[in-house]
Formats: structure tokens, sequence, C-alpha cells
């Protein structure tokens, strides 16, 4: 320990005049900081950014030798070959997008940062773009390479799906971000015994998001609860496109629509649950 | 026994006197359920003024300071900081404010001039580089900047938090136990320093602390919580003569050990 800061104490000095807003402050640069915090984590850690790759890539082998075996014993898929691994990828873009959301907003919760995040200007709005961001750039990492290497090894590449793709993505990642809001709103009631949502919560819908195979498929009742989600909507667009080469654009109206609605719910939901968290403390108190 | 007070600080600066009170509380309540944790409290600090908030655990400290910061909400009450309603509209005085404490960590796997980077953004700072070297020097930091949070000793991190804590350079400045588990050393170090910081920005500061000799030493004035209510105040030394004490350890004792907290218990004139 130095003495050097404890010189001679002066005289107490006149407040100096620079309270008030600092000049750079503002959400773009509060957004990036909390981008920017989750950054450091996620490049810091090899292993982290290999295991984000790491389970898309091997669904999509599983899925793509699934799909070859097939191809000789299905018609349905001979039809579309590539319609499940499109479906795999495309799922874990809903995936990957809700977890990459989740597990940054845990990093706060497991670091007991919330304290002192929650002390700065940072609103908590910043903070969920922060995450939806990060989500987006966790997603990126996830789901590129195993896109490109079905090219090679299944010569499948599900960029010929074209324009609509960017759309797909758009649509899931959404879906992915309102889940989450949900997820992390419950964590933030419940506490960290509630944590295990991040990676359950979105297997709930599988079944009725009818990725490997039509909504028809389903009892009447499963087709209503479907159509009720935006997912269902997305892989029947994708089918449209893979075996019809048609864009179905009441498929994405419906989609957009439905996140859109959700989206608000899964935000005001997350604001009441932070609104909770400040009455009942817990801001403080989340941790291991 | 007053249960409300508002003061001046002993050595106000004239520019004390023209701006509004750093901190103003009226009437505030929290209450968990059927528990009472703060009960009407009612104070005012002066702008530069470094004050005290003292009390056994379970008195309400923590909870109070978490309140002023609006990390959480009171049931009842009004809190102003610096003139800003801290309830309707509390992100106006956040940058003016910052925040230490022990027990609310820095993310671990941070290093320490990330975790200081992050928050000079979040505080809006321009040249960070600069503020972060600055400080680093100022705090003996220099040498672990690049060092995760996690693997350092209680008192790196507890000068890491300072660190964080004046990064935005507060007008206000709020800490829990700003020296607890460190080392004699260490915590003389930090009064220190925290001395000289006062000295020089003429910044308000409100301290919890359970070290007697580190609010004797730092403090203008200091509140005596107990049972989430303000049951005394004054300057340390004018407590010590109130209770016929030697220290404000004895004061506090007798605080703690006294139904009331009367300075005089066997005193009907005091009593009445």
């Amino acid at each position: 320990m130095t003495d050097d800061a404890l010189s001679p104490e002066p005289a107490r000095a006149r407040r100096r005049p620079t309270a008030g807003m600092l000049p750079h402050s503002g959400p773009v640069r509060r957004i990036g900081a909390m981008v920017l915090r989750y950054w450091y984590l996620l490049r810091g850690s090899w292993p982290r950014i290999l295991e984000l790759a790491y389970w898309p890539t091997v669904q999509m082998i599983l899925w793509g030798l699934i799909t070859t075996h097939l191809l000789t014993n299905s018609t349905w898929i001979a039809q579309a070959f590539g319609v499940l691994i499109a479906g795999v990828l495309l799922w874990d873009v809903l995936f990957r997008g809700q977890l990459g959301m989740s597990l940054s907003f845990l990093e706060e919760l497991w670091s007991r940062n919330l304290g002192h995040l929650f002390v700065s200007p940072l609103r908590p709005h910043e903070w969920v773009l922060s995450l939806m961001v990060m989500s987006l750039i966790r997603t990126l990492i996830g789901i590129v390479p195993a896109a490109l290497l079905a090219i090679p090894l299944y010569a499948f590449n599900v960029f010929d799906l074209g324009p609509a793709l960017y759309g797909f993505f758009a649509l899931l990642l959404a879906t992915g971000w309102w889940m989450a809001l949900f997820i992390t709103g419950l964590i933030l009631r419940f506490g960290l015994g509630a944590e295990s949502l991040a990676w359950l919560f979105v297997f709930l819908i599988a079944p009725i998001s009818a990725i490997y195979y039509p909504v028809d498929v389903l009892p009447v009742w499963g087709q209503w609860l479907a159509y009720a989600l935006p997912p269902a909507h997305v892989f029947e667009g994708m089918r449209a496109i893979l075996f019809d080469d048609t864009i179905r654009w009441d498929h994405l109206g419906w989609a957009l629509g439905l996140n859109l609605l959700y989206l608000v719910l899964g935000g005001v939901f997350f604001l009441q649950q932070f609104r909770h968290a400040r009455v009942h403390g817990s801001l403080l108190q989340q941790g291991e | 026994m007053p249960n409300a007070t508002s003061f001046s600080p002993v050595d106000a600066t004239p520019a004390a006197s023209i701006e509004p009170p750093a901190l103003s509380v009226d009437g505030l309540v929290k209450r968990f359920g059927a528990v009472t944790a703060v009960s009407g409290l009612t104070f005012t600090i002066p702008a530069g003024a470094t004050v005290g908030l003292l009390g056994g655990n379970g008195a309400g400290k923590t909870t109070t300071i978490s309140m002023l910061l609006g990390l959480l909400l009171p049931t009842e009450g009004r809190i102003e900081a610096m003139g800003v309603d801290m309830l309707a509209d509390r992100y106006r005085a956040l940058p003016r404010m910052n925040f230490s404490s022990p027990y609310v960590e820095l993310p671990h796997r941070l290093s320490v001039r990330q975790n200081l980077r992050v928050y000079a953004d979040l505080y809006g700072l321009d040249l960070v580089g600069d503020r972060i070297a600055a400080l680093a020097a100022e705090l003996d930091l220099t040498d672990f900047l690049d060092r995760p949070s996690g693997k350092l000793s209680a008192g790196q991190k507890t000068r890491v938090a300072l660190a964080k804590a004046l990064l935005n350079d507060p007008d206000l400045l709020l800490l829990d136990e700003p020296t607890a588990s460190l080392d004699p050393d260490t915590a003389d170090w930090v009064r220190t320093y925290l001395e000289r910081y006062r000295g020089r920005t003429g910044a308000t500061m409100l301290l919890a602390s359970h070290n007697m000799g580190e609010v004797e030493r730092l403090c203008d004035r200091v509140l005596m919580m107990k049972r989430g209510r303000i049951v005394d105040d004054g300057g340390p030394s004018d407590l010590i003569d109130k209770y016929g004490r030697k220290t404000l350890e004895e004061v506090f004792l007798h605080i703690a050990r006294t139904p009331h907290g009367d300075p005089h218990p066997d005193d009907p004139k005091a009593a009445a």
C-alpha cells in the first residue's frame, strides 16, 4: 500500500460546479456499455464461444444424417431436401436467441452486479435492449458456422431460401426475445431458483411449433395453439418455400403481428417484475 | 428524544447555503409484509456534509441506503437528492451520485480495467482511459488493472469498488460499510483517501458503518438508528457529551442496550 495519494489534506474545497448530466451520456452509450460488458465476458472464455457453435453444429450434423437416410425412404423428404436441416437451424435461432438473452441476464445475477448497475444511469429498458443486442451476437456466432458447414457436408445451402430467410431469422429471434422477457421476469420474481426456466421454457412450445412436420399433423386444439404463436407460422412459411417455392405472406404477417403483441406483453411483464424487485429489495439480494 | 432531525454541518461551506440539500428525506417508511424495516425517517443533509448512519445489525441502515439510491421503493415518504425527487425522476440525480459496498460486487470475470470501462461508459464519461489511469494511480490499482476482479484481495476489491464509486466524481457518495473486513492498515488508507476526496471535491457523503472510530474521524454528524428509527443525531463529540460517555462506541452500546436509547434512562428530568 502506498501513500502517494494521501498527501496532506487540503482545505475543504468549494463544491465544484460540475453537477448535472455528463456530456457523453445517452441511451446508445449506455446500451453500448452493457454490450461491451457481455462481450468482454464472452471474449474472455474460448469454451463459451466454442459452446455457442457446438450444439447447432451437432444438431445440424445429426439431422443431416437423418435426412440422408430418409431421402430414400420418404417421399415427403425427397420433395424438399433440407427441410429438416433448415428446420433445425431455424429452431436454433429461436433457442439461441432466447438463451443468449437469458444467459446475459443471468450473468448479472450470478455476479451480484444489479446493485451497481441500477444505481448508475442505466434504465431497465436500456438493459433489455443490450441483452437483445448480445442475443443477436451470440445467435450469429452459434448459427452461422453450422449453416456454412451444411453446404459442404450435405450440399444444402440454407441461404438459398433467399430474402425470406432473413425474415424468418428476425421473426424467430424476436420470438426468442419475448420468451426471454417472460423468463427473466420470472427469475427476477422468484430468484435464481427459477433459472432452469432459461433452458426448459422454450421446449414447452417445441411440439406445437411444427418445426419438423406440418401443423396439420397436430390435433385441432393443437393447431389452434400452434397458430397462436409465431414459430408455427414461420416454419409453415419455410416449408412453403422449400416445397412450393412460394412465399406465404399471410404466415409472415401473422408471425410479425404475434411477435409484436408478445414483445409488448413480455416487456410490460418484465418491467412489472423489475418494479416488484424494487419493492421487495431483491435487486440487492439476487445472487448465488 | 427526537426521531426527526434537520441540521447543518459543523463546517458547511458558503456554497452549501445556496445549493439545495444533498439529501432531504421526509417520512420514509419501508415495510416488508408485517415487518417495518424503516419507520418514519426524516432528515436533511446539506451539500458538503459527511454524515454517518450508525446502528446495530437490522437497524435499517442498508434498507435506508437502498431507498436513497432507488434500488428499493419506499412504502411511504419522500426523498430528494440534490433537489431531485428520487421517486419520480431519479435518473436526473443518479449521474451525480455513486455508491460503494463490500456486499455488492463487480463482475468477477471482468478485469478491473474492463469493469471500470463499462461503468465509465454507463456514466457517460469523456476521456475514459485517462480517467481510469488517474483513478488507478490515486487508488494504487495500476499493477492489477488487467487482473480479473474476482482474483483480488479484500483490500484490493475495496479500492476497486471505491474507484468505481468515484468514476463520475459524484456530488453525493453513499458508502455502505466501506472498510468492512479490511485490515487496520488498509482501512486507515481508505479513510484517509475519503478525507482527501472530500477535501478536494466538497462532495457529500453518507456513510453506514459499524466502526465507531471511522465515524468519529470522518463524519460531521451522526444519525443513530435503532429498529428502523433515528433515535438521536448530532456531532460525534456532541453525542459523547450528551450521553456522558468517553467514546462514540460507548454511546452506541448505550443506545443499543437501552430500550428507547434515552441518554439518561434513570434521570426523570431527562426522561421528561
